[in-house]
């Protein structure tokens, strides 16, 4: 079935693209991220623009997100203080993004330091990991109790000024650190194209040392406004987003994002994770290769 | 500019070669404006004509047909990936102020075979003869090179194509041809030029435009992402959370 998408101005077939929403939906539903680490590369694999690709995967970890916050506010799993900090950062940081996304754009650098971002990103958070999880599917296997993480923030954290409390996340630390996590993400969005929940959620746990039972929610929460904050910003500056696309996107990964919860119930926790880090190692992995290897293409075409 | 004037020279084309017995070219086209709707997965433009000879005798003689597509000029900036320190990054760049942004030729023997080099460079017959006018003053070597790395890439999305031997001549006077528009087609007014080549000589040419457009409600998306960014970037936020939303509601009552 052949659609034509009217910004990024080709014909995809939407039952591809649907089926591709579908299966990072499925993934986002089990392991609880947005699933916008792999909606952009996939997408641009297919032919479909980086900046479009960017753009548009942007929406569909926003419509991804939704029906998490809801659930895990009715659990009162959402931080709003610590998130609303976090969103401040985001949007501050997705004007920076933006920015940025001028400049490497005008030097023809930006899919260079799109895919360094990415291996470095996803590889580092992909190995760590890989080795906590491990670590745990081992320790289950011996039959011992894991360890559960000594919680408390990074000195770093500590060391910052103007301590507020955060009652749900049961902290009293400063929102600069918050606020520049929520920075980052903001600008990891405006140029991947994600949501910046696999950086978040262990950045949330072993810098702030959050309570693991409002990290996920909180994380979801900021996610949701920052990605919508970004397609905005993308909206207004790169005119680059394709509702036709999103809207495909969104159709897949909503529907596939239901069915990855159900199934993650029945899975171990530890495994999940393993299976996430193997996933995120494949994409880090592909990326770096990509970077090595003589392109396909040497030559791009910039219009205007 | 440039542009306009080539347009000119070869509406008066007829006119500057108008001995009493210059043939003519009477050209037309299967459709004048091609809509992009939802569906549109690319067009078959058939481009037709007659060719009137005012000396019955001169049908006679073969004469060949070309015809040339042309898309809006774009100015382009082309980069070049050069592998530094390990990674392939774009090192060089180009920038040419008048590409064309399609570009289809079909004749009914090689356009090599037909004219000679001059001739092909000064109507812009074949992939080898486009005339770019790239800024800046890099050596040939270099200015060659770029040229080959953007036909092939546009070749390769299938926006730069030749179809030697797809133009059909019947009886000397009736000829047609058939030209693929893919989907990746940009929008804008197109010509479609066809010249009657005889002995490596143009004897007649004659120019039809044709309009490329989106329409309904591609059209709509395109203009309201360009015109009311904030508006379309609104819809675009509330679209997902409403899908997001609704598809949570929806499950759970199952």
């Amino acid at each position: 079935m052949d659609l034509y998408l009217p910004i990024a101005n080709l014909s995809v077939n939407a039952l591809v693209i649907v089926a591709l929403g579908f299966g990072v939906g499925w993934l986002s539903g089990m392991f609880g991220v947005g699933g916008g680490f792999l909606t952009t590369p996939l997408l641009i694999f297919y032919g479909i623009p980086p900046t479009v690709a960017a753009a548009s995967a942007a929406s569909q970890v926003t419509g991804a997100s939704v029906s998490g916050v809801f659930a895990h506010a009715r659990r009162k799993g959402v931080d709003y203080q610590m998130g609303g900090v976090m969103v401040a950062g985001g949007v501050v940081g997705s004007l920076v993004g933006a920015w940025l996304f001028e400049v490497l754009r005008a030097r023809g650098l930006i899919d260079t330091v799109i895919s360094i971002l990415y291996v470095v990103m996803l590889g580092s958070v992909g190995g760590l990991m890989l080795r906590e999880s491990l670590g745990a599917v081992r320790a289950g296997r011996r039959g011992e109790p894991v360890r559960a993480a000594r919680r408390r923030h990074h000195p770093l954290v500590a060391a910052l000024p103007l301590r507020w409390r955060f009652y749900r996340s049961g902290l009293y630390i400063s929102p600069l650190a918050p606020l520049a996590l929520g920075l980052v993400t903001g600008v990891l969005t405006m140029l991947l194209g994600v949501g910046g929940g696999f950086f978040m959620v262990p950045a949330m746990i072993y810098l702030l040392g959050m309570g693991t039972a409002v990290v996920v929610g909180t994380s979801l929460f900021q996610i949701l406004f920052t990605t919508a904050a970004a397609t905005m910003v993308h909206a207004t500056t790169t005119r680059a987003v394709d509702i036709v696309l999103a809207v495909l996107l969104l159709i897949g990964s909503v529907a596939g994002a239901q069915l990855g919860t159900r199934f993650a119930a029945r899975l171990k926790p530890e495994q999940l994770r393993l299976a996430l880090a193997l996933i995120v190692l494949a994409v880090a992995v592909r990326m770096a290769l990509g970077l090595g290897w003589r392109p396909g293409e040497l030559y791009s075409i910039e219009i205007g | 500019m440039r542009r306009l004037a080539r347009l000119a020279a070869l509406a008066l084309a007829p006119l500057l070669v108008a001995q009493a017995d210059a043939p003519l070219l009477v050209p037309d086209a299967s459709q004048r404006e091609i809509e992009i709707a939802y569906s549109f997965t690319g067009a078959d433009l058939l481009l037709f004509g007659a060719i009137l000879y005012p000396d019955r005798r001169a049908a006679e003689r073969p004469a060949d047909i070309v015809v040339v597509v042309k898309g809006p000029s774009q100015s382009v900036l082309m980069r070049e990936k050069q592998k530094v320190a390990g990674i392939w990054v774009n090192a060089e760049a180009m920038r040419y102020r008048s590409a064309p942004s399609f570009y289809a030729i079909a004749s009914s023997r090689p356009v090599e075979r037909i004219v000679d080099a001059r001739t092909r460079a000064i109507y812009e017959l074949g992939l080898d003869s486009l005339q770019l006018s790239p800024i800046g003053s890099e050596p040939q070597a270099v200015q060659d090179r770029f040229v080959r790395g953007l036909v092939e890439q546009r070749r390769r999305t299938g926006l730069f194509v030749e179809a030697p031997g797809a133009v059909e001549i019947t009886d000397g006077v009736l000829y047609r041809a058939r030209i693929a528009i893919p989907a990746r087609v940009p929008v804008g007014r197109f010509t479609a030029e066809t010249f009657l080549i005889r002995d490596g000589r143009v004897l007649a040419a004659a120019v039809r435009e044709i309009e490329i457009r989106k329409s309904g409600f591609e059209r709509f998306v395109a203009a309201a992402a360009q015109n009311h960014a904030v508006a379309y970037g609104v819809v675009a936020v509330l679209l997902s959370v409403a899908f997001g939303w609704g598809a949570g509601a929806l499950w759970r009552r199952f």
